[in-house]
């Protein structure tokens, strides 16, 4: 199989699967809370109002009528009206978007930069010390309820020793970076604005290491058994046979190799993210779309449900692929259409 | 249990009968079995970490099933003492009392019930829809397995939390509602791990020869390819257990879950919340009691996972 076809196969399974969860959710939003009008016009509308804001809405019409009517929207880069701020749901989405694409892509990074080397340490340093600590770390480290040591730390490193900020993305009381993408850390980098690059670093730190604490236990090991699966290949003996230094063949050749396993997990992580974002933005009143979803919820309001809900999708979908692209790329036996047996 | 009792006894007969004139390999395969068994509690035993898992475990199905008798203030899963409200960790009440004064560690015990039925009924539920469909799409394959499939990458396009946050968000707030939304995201990894073994396993030899020996497809898929499956399914029954339990909680948390004054673990620390910092006791012991149940059921499975000498992923 060549690698343009590997990727096309791919893109095959991720659209028609995207598609469906876009009926799914639609179907799940639309039948069975009852009346999205009433729901909108609170108790004291008359009927005539509700009837009238139904066919308004288009909620009279058969559902598959209504959900092409909502995907022609989507073409139009309208997502409908919230209920809760009245505004369209791609306006809000477009607003909150960023930050939690923000303290997700952070705290996967720091789960990367923080597993991957534990994964390694624990696996040169099998049944010592290292590795039972590494061990007992990973599975507490999955454990651990999300919320539960968010509000620990806030209390602890923040409210007690106020070391860090508690809540929130930015200090209040000081102008944010210059819009320009959204992304604070990108935004103060590229004005050169040091005390706001600084403040949001301040700000990220305790969401991010809450959100990365179990992913971090998770590439851990496999990091650990993919690089004890390596020590046992000919490569790895033939290398040692003629010398080669211990450090260059453990980080150049063998992590390079672990690594490539490594990658799917951390595409099915990013799931993992963006739901335990819901869960973080929460404890730490993150202004992000995780909230922005949360409180729609709560509120039963639906357009914005949906939207979250697919915007969730694609951003789990997006990433998926990269991560498809990067696998190919880094494993020759894919890309240059290797079969294996 | 009397029917259990009677397949026993005539399955005892059976055999004693049958003892003569047995053909030499049923010893052998009845000794391998018992050997394999015993091999595998040896090594659970073995590591200490596993054990402490199976007794923490043991111990929340006692404290959920005596709560009633095991609980200092058993009324207080509802009941309202306002002298006491806010009452600090103390001989009377260790883990302290929350705002209309009813005893934490009361309620924490209590909380054992929600949390195991959840899991457990969440996991039932997965497993009786997700391992058939991953059955039929495995061994069937053609048609229905592109069609069960593509239903399953659907549901697997999303993270469970987030469907299951959607999904609990249209219906009332009960534990039964929690459950279905839970399980509604749960039932397509069963089935994708159970695809994926079966298509392995349907080329092994042992099946081809019962094929070709003439056994049908009922026998094939549950006489020989379930069988095979049963210890993956049971370490990963084991892990999810603590990660439904988990999900639930976060559910809870966000104020989509079980409602107060129900006594569950994630809505008590959510509670507890709005009375921080100085009420901490309010949340740390609910959210402890969560730690302590998922890590319990991380560690079984994951001592199963090496008595069973098998890899998950």
């Amino acid at each position: 199989m060549r690698y343009r076809d590997y990727l096309a196969r791919r893109l095959l399974t991720i659209i028609p699967a995207f598609i469906g969860l876009s009926i799914l959710i639609f179907v799940i939003a639309r039948v069975i809370p009852g009346d999205a009008a009433r729901l909108a016009l609170g108790p004291e509308a008359t009927k005539d109002q509700v009837e009238q804001l139904r066919h308004e809405m288009g909620l009279d019409l058969p559902l598959h009528i209504q959900y092409i009517r909502y995907v022609e929207e989507v073409f139009h880069g309208k997502l409908g009206r919230s209920l809760y701020t009245h505004r369209d749901v791609a306006e809000d989405l477009a607003a909150y978007l960023p930050a939690t694409l923000e303290l997700t892509t952070v705290a996967m990074l720091l789960a990367v930069l923080v597993g991957v080397p534990l994964g390694v340490i624990t696996a040169m340093r099998k049944d010592k010390w290292e590795d039972h600590g590494g061990r007992l770390y990973a599975l507490s480290g999955v454990s651990i309820p999300r919320f539960w040591i968010g509000i620990l730390l806030q209390l602890i490193l923040a409210y007690r020793l106020g070391w860090l900020p508690t809540t929130g993305r930015f200090d209040g009381n000081l102008p944010p970076p210059a819009q320009i993408t959204g992304f604070y850390l990108v935004d103060s980098l590229v004005s050169a604005n040091w005390t706001a690059l600084g403040i949001t670093v301040r700000y990220l730190i305790l969401p991010s290491f809450v959100l990365a604490l179990s992913p971090i236990a998770q590439i851990m090991r496999v990091v650990r058994a993919c690089m004890i699966e390596q020590v046992r290949k000919g490569y790895v003996l033939n290398a040692m046979a003629n010398g080669m230094p211990q450090n260059l063949l453990v980080y150049k050749y063998m992590l390079k190799n672990a690594f490539i396993a490594t990658l799917t997990i951390i595409g099915l992580l990013y799931g993992f993210f963006l739901a335990g974002a819901f869960v973080v933005e929460s404890v730490f009143s993150w202004p992000g779309m995780a909230r922005y979803g949360v409180r729609a919820l709560i509120y039963k309001d639906f357009n914005a449900v949906v939207g979250v809900t697919l915007a969730v999708g694609l951003a789990y979908a997006i990433i998926n692929f990269v991560i498809d692209v990067l696998y190919g790329y880094l494993d020759p036996r894919i890309r240059l259409g290797y079969k294996e047996r | 249990m009397s029917s259990c009792l009677s397949v026993f006894v005539i399955y005892m007969t059976a055999t004693t009968a049958v003892e003569a004139t047995r053909p030499p390999y049923w010893g052998d395969r009845f000794e391998a079995q018992w050997e394999d068994t015993r091999r595998t509690l040896h090594r659970l035993r073995k590591s200490i970490l596993s054990i402490l898992g199976l007794a923490l475990v043991l111990g929340l199905i006692f404290m959920a099933v005596f709560a009633d008798r095991l609980a200092p203030y058993p009324d207080d899963i509802a009941a309202v003492h306002f002298n006491r409200s806010y009452a600090p960790p103390s001989a009377e009440h260790p883990f302290g009392c929350d705002e209309v004064g009813r005893d934490v560690l009361s309620r924490v015990i209590f909380g054992a019930r929600i949390s195991l039925v959840l899991g457990t009924v969440v996991l039932a539920i997965a497993i009786s829809v997700g391992v058939p469909l991953g059955l039929i799409a495995g061994y069937v394959g053609g048609t229905a397995n592109t069609v069960i499939m593509r239903l399953t990458d659907i549901f697997l396009s999303i993270p469970p939390l987030v469907l299951a946050l959607a999904v609990s968000a249209i219906l009332p707030p009960t534990l039964q509602n929690s459950i279905i939304a839970i399980s509604f995201g749960w039932w397509p990894w069963y089935t994708r791990l159970v695809q994926g073994m079966v298509l392995s396993l349907k080329e092994e030899l042992y099946v081809e020869a019962g094929r070709s020996l003439g056994a049908g497809t009922f026998y094939v898929v549950f006489k020989e390819i379930l069988p095979n499956l049963l210890s993956i399914l049971i370490i990963k029954a084991t892990l999810d257990m603590g990660y439904a339990i988990l999900t639930g909680a976060e559910l809870g948390f966000l104020g989509l879950g079980v409602r107060p004054p129900n006594p569950e673990w994630g809505t008590m620390a959510s509670e507890g919340r709005f009375h921080l910092p100085e009420k901490w006791w309010m949340t740390t012991f609910p959210g402890l009691a969560i730690f302590v149940t998922v890590l319990a059921f991380n560690l079984l499975g994951d001592g199963l996972r090496d008595a069973f000498d098998v890899e998950l992923e």
